[in-house]
């Protein structure tokens, strides 16, 4: 619209324009003044044509009162500042040429009409406002409401649901609160476990700092605390638990509530001392085994000043003959009834009964004075080894050898100790079993324990401490020398010559055997041969046939017919020459498998003796099947025939076994001929060759020589 | 015991809050007792403080417009407050119908109010968010249906930053927004300094004072230190200024003198 300049319409702008000037610095309205005044320019005219109306509205007033609340003017100053500008401009710029009189009238009841207007327009706007903001609020709340419920729904349920027990406590002590895991811990309900105070809950096994640690957290010195502790349970058994207790504090960081979590390990460490019982427990018996007796051992000699201790070193006698004769199962069950009358023996406080394998138990005491202890221990042990043990229904007597060793602690290690029990046990062993007997180190320094030959051995061979001694094999019919049999002995450099008794167990046990039988097997074939050179001038003679032993560990190592061949054809000696003795027993219930080596050197022309004859239990109908030519009598078969007139019964049995031998076509070898009317006996029994101490005793291998020679010329 | 932290904030009307206050200062009445006493004693201080909130209104009602102008239709507004008249959906699609706009507040209560007073406009919504977790901000659900980060977007940081203290790092935050912007948004900034004001500082310290108690520090900054913010921007014409001076429409002269307290810029990302 185009206003004529000073027409109505320019005015009526020119009142509007003056309006806004007055009243925008009042507004927070963010538009412009010129944009301010476009909004009331339509209220200005609202007004001036009220003002002209022929019939008059106050009501147009009210509008225009509301109008400016719409407009942002809720500062009442702007009103102020409005009504003064109609009271001063609107009849000037819009009244026309109406009466005045008239016009001021109209234009104070419009002012009164906008005051009314504005004020109820602004009292329903800050109404609005205010329910709108309120309500704003209170929609907030219950967002904020609802995440907090859903986030303590979400605690509640990390505490109701998680594994480890979770407690609170005041500084005080007392359980406010209790998690369902705590409460299955305890075996209790919550009820019972709130309101309780958690200083009572002490037990014996409380490490002494926990209850410091405890005050210190208390009193706000520390933050936590990580202990492992023991709590009564109301059944009375005890919950083993991994505690940690930390401090809550308050916005401000006071000391305000305790909490404790807690992981129950009554099982774990269950588990742990069964293991660490299993670790140390022999599980045949139920005695300490070797290493928990080691422990113990170590403590008593280690002990202070004034202690002293005793060992008893317990070997059963014979025992191998019960596993052997009656089964592994009837000796593993002697073993436990002798545990449990050793265990009978050794109840005072410090002694402890152990058991170390096999049948070795060791017995010990520890105190300010255990010689007269040890004494009782040992004579406790032997009577109570007494009473024979009722196993299926036989009754086994029982006997055992002690060493028994006493001293004060500090001065030896337990190795010295146990070494020295051993070797004084087997000095009681020697001197017939049955026994105990009192170590002595000078004693101790002469005896051969079987320790020290066993570390021994290796080294004995390649230090060429073994030789070879023989024993010549008469031909009972003519009494002239067949031959010899090879027998090992070891000149040990501190115990002298030892006997193949004493060291071949140690040499099969260690596996030594094999290199110690190829050895044996090399120098008597070497001697043979150094026999027949000899000899081979007098062709009239038969030549001189090496009788060697055989292990049972040589039977079944692979390498023994190539080493055979091998060292006879070396030394150039037929096979006819060597005869290989083997033992009854090692070949009781062999299979193919273990004489096919046997068979193959037969057939080669090795004679095969079976060594020992009649001391096994060996079917007779066996023998057709095994490998031999020869059988060697046990000398128990002699002995009998030693006394004038001999036993008829022994008389009987020889006849029998030389005539079933000889049927199978075996020749029969007699041990420990020692008289000559053994000698004579035999010979009218029909037995076809003999050795012994009445021919010769084991001897370099000159003195067989020399024998031959003596029977040859003889 | 403490409430974990992952529990919200309760709502308490009895604590002033930056939103209201300003409501109050704009003449509106969507306040409580508590703002009002604080937005009294503020005012004690520096009377002028609705002339420098509605100079505020007006830069943010221009700097729209020139979004707008230069093709910028989708504006995410951090810092909302309490939407008055002139706010940034009302200027922004009466321009351009079908403005994009997202609100962000932390303040629970305002953001309840903005979503009835959005409700219906399909092109508008608000997030509840914290300025300083800009990630959770443009991943949210709002964001997501009404902004495409792939295209220019307007950052309204109006009357926000002076609430941020030092110790909260705005600047990363500002950083990081602005990594997540596509080439040609537009940062809008305002900030409170004792720059400007027509009082002395010491005077003006009052009301910063009074944001402390209300545990809403209000923090000045010098032009230089606000002019960081601007870091990977380009200046838009003329620049950091104060705010009658960007851009005007009237005469600056002619605005009230507390108009010219504090600092107002658009930057566009190259």
């Amino acid at each position: 619209m185009i206003a004529e300049p000073d027409g109505p319409e320019d005015r009526l702008r020119r009142f509007a324009t003056i309006w806004s000037r007055a009243v925008f610095p009042v507004t927070t309205t963010s538009s412009t003044r010129p944009e301010f005044e476009e909004q009331l320019l339509p209220l200005a005219r609202r007004l001036s044509e009220a003002l002209r109306a022929r019939s008059f509205d106050a009501d147009q007033g009210r509008v225009v009162g509301a109008a400016l609340v719409d407009a942002h003017c809720t500062d009442p100053e702007a009103l102020s500042r409005t009504l003064d500008c109609v009271d001063a401009y609107l009849v000037l710029y819009c009244g026309g040429d109406g009466d005045p009189e008239d016009l001021r009238a109209r234009s104070a009841r419009l002012q009164h009409a906008m005051a009314a207007g504005y004020a109820q327009a602004l009292r329903e706007r800050t109404l609005a406002e205010q329910e709108a903001i309120a309500q704003a609020a209170l929609r907030a709340q219950g967002v904020v409401a609802q995440a907090l419920h859903a986030s303590e729904a979400r605690f509640r349920a990390v505490f109701e649901g998680a594994a480890i027990g979770i407690g609170i406590a005041d500084l005080d002590g007392n359980v406010l609160q209790v998690n369902r895991a705590l409460t299955r811990m305890f075996g209790v309900s919550e009820q019972t476990l709130r309101g309780r105070n958690v200083t009572r809950w002490t037990h014996p096994d409380d490490a002494p700092q926990l209850w410091r640690l405890y005050q210190e957290l208390i009193r706000g010195e520390r933050e936590h605390y990580h202990v492992e502790k023991a709590f009564h349970r109301p059944d009375g058994t005890v919950l083993w638990t991994n505690l940690t207790v930390s401090l809550l504090r308050d916005a401000d960081g006071n000391p305000q509530y305790q909490l404790a979590l807690m992981e129950d390990t009554t099982e774990r460490r269950l588990l742990n001392l069964r293991l660490r019982y299993e670790a140390t427990h022999d599980a045949l018996t139920g005695l300490p085994n070797r290493s928990f007796f080691f422990e113990r051992l170590e403590k008593a000699v280690n002990a202070g000043p004034g202690q002293r201790f005793g060992l008893c070193y317990l070997d059963l006698d014979g025992f191998k003959a019960v596993n052997d004769s009656l089964g592994h199962a009837a000796g593993d069950r002697l073993l436990v009834e002798v545990a449990d009358r050793l265990q009978a023996c050794a109840t005072a406080p410090g002694e402890m009964v152990a058991r170390l394998g096999g049948d070795e138990f060791v017995a010990l005491t520890t105190g300010p004075d255990t010689r007269q202890a040890v004494d009782e221990l040992a004579t406790r042990i032997m009577n109570a080894l007494l009473a024979p043990v009722s196993i299926d229904g036989r009754e086994l007597t029982v006997r055992g050898s002690i060493g028994v060793v006493e001293g004060p602690a500090g001065e030896r290690s337990p190795a010295e100790v146990l070494r020295s029990a051993d070797i004084t046990m087997y000095r009681a062993k020697s001197a017939g079993g049955n026994r105990f007997e009192l170590a002595d180190p000078e004693a101790d320094a002469r005896t051969i324990t079987r320790h020290g030959l066993t570390t021994a051995l290796p080294t004995a061979l390649d230090r060429g401490e073994f030789f070879i001694e023989y024993q010549p094999l008469v031909h009972l019919g003519d009494g002239s020398v067949r031959g010899a049999e090879a027998l090992v002995r070891w000149l040990h450099p501190q115990h002298g010559v030892l006997g193949p008794d004493r060291f071949i167990p140690l040499a099969e046990h260690t596996g030594l055997i094999v290199p110690l039988g190829r050895w044996v097997l090399e120098q008597s074939v070497r001697q043979a041969r150094e026999w027949r050179e000899r000899c081979g001038a007098d062709a009239a003679s038969a030549p001189l046939r090496i009788n060697v032993n055989l292990s049972p560990c040589q039977l079944t190592d692979p390498g023994l017919v190539r080493d055979t061949v091998e060292i006879l054809e070396r030394a150039g000696v037929e096979p006819d020459a060597l005869c290989l003795e083997v033992t009854e027993s090692a070949l009781i219930g062999a299979d193919d498998d273990l004489l096919k080596p046997l068979r193959r050197l037969a057939d080669m022309g090795v004679d095969i003796a079976l060594d020992d004859f009649g001391t096994g239990y060996s079917n007779l109908a066996n023998l057709r099947r095994l490998p031999v030519s020869i059988l060697k009598l046990d000398r128990s078969f002699t002995r009998g025939m030693q006394q004038f007139p001999a036993d008829p019964v022994d008389l009987k049995i020889v006849e029998g076994i030389v005539s079933l031998a000889h049927s199978l076509d075996l020749a029969v070898t007699v041990e420990g001929v020692e008289t000559g009317a053994q000698a004579e006996q035999l010979k009218v029994l029909g037995c076809d060759t003999a050795q012994g101490w009445y021919y010769a005793r084991p001897g370099p291998p000159e003195r067989l020589h020399e024998l031959a020679l003596v029977d040859a010329t003889g | 015991m403490e409430r974990p932290v992952w529990a919200p904030r309760s709502i308490d009307i009895t604590v002033p809050s930056v939103s209201r206050i300003c409501d109050f200062y704009l003449g509106g009445a969507h306040n409580f007792e508590a703002d009002r006493e604080a937005a009294r004693k503020a005012l004690a201080f520096l009377p002028g403080l609705p002339k420098i909130v509605q100079a505020n209104r007006a830069f943010l009602r221009r700097a729209v417009r020139f979004a707008v102008d230069e093709g910028v239709t989708q504006f995410l507004d951090i810092g909302s407050g309490i939407p008055a008249f002139g706010s940034v959906h009302e200027v922004a699609q009466a321009a351009r119908p079908g403005a994009r706009v997202v609100y962000v507040d932390h303040d629970p209560v305002t953001v309840a109010h903005s979503q009835t007073v959005l409700e219906g406009n399909d092109a508008a919504d608000v997030v509840a968010g914290d300025l300083l977790e800009p990630r959770d901000i443009l991943t949210s659900a709002q964001v997501e249906r009404l902004i495409d980060l792939n295209r220019p977007v307007a950052l309204l940081l109006v009357a926000i930053l002076h609430f941020v203290e030092d110790a909260d790092d705005p600047y990363r935050a500002v950083a990081e927004l602005r990594d997540a912007l596509a080439p040609g948004s537009l940062l809008v900034l305002t900030h409170a300094s004792y720059e400007g004001i027509p009082l002395p500082s010491e005077r003006a310290g009052g009301v910063v004072d009074v944001y402390k108690d209300i545990r809403n520090p209000l923090i000045m900054r010098s032009r230089e230190e606000i002019a960081r913010f601007f870091e990977g921007y380009d200046m838009v014409e003329p620049g950091l200024v104060p705010m009658p001076h960007w851009r005007p429409e009237t005469a600056p002269e002619d605005e009230d003198p507390y108009a010219f307290s504090g600092f107002a810029g658009v930057g566009r990302t190259a």
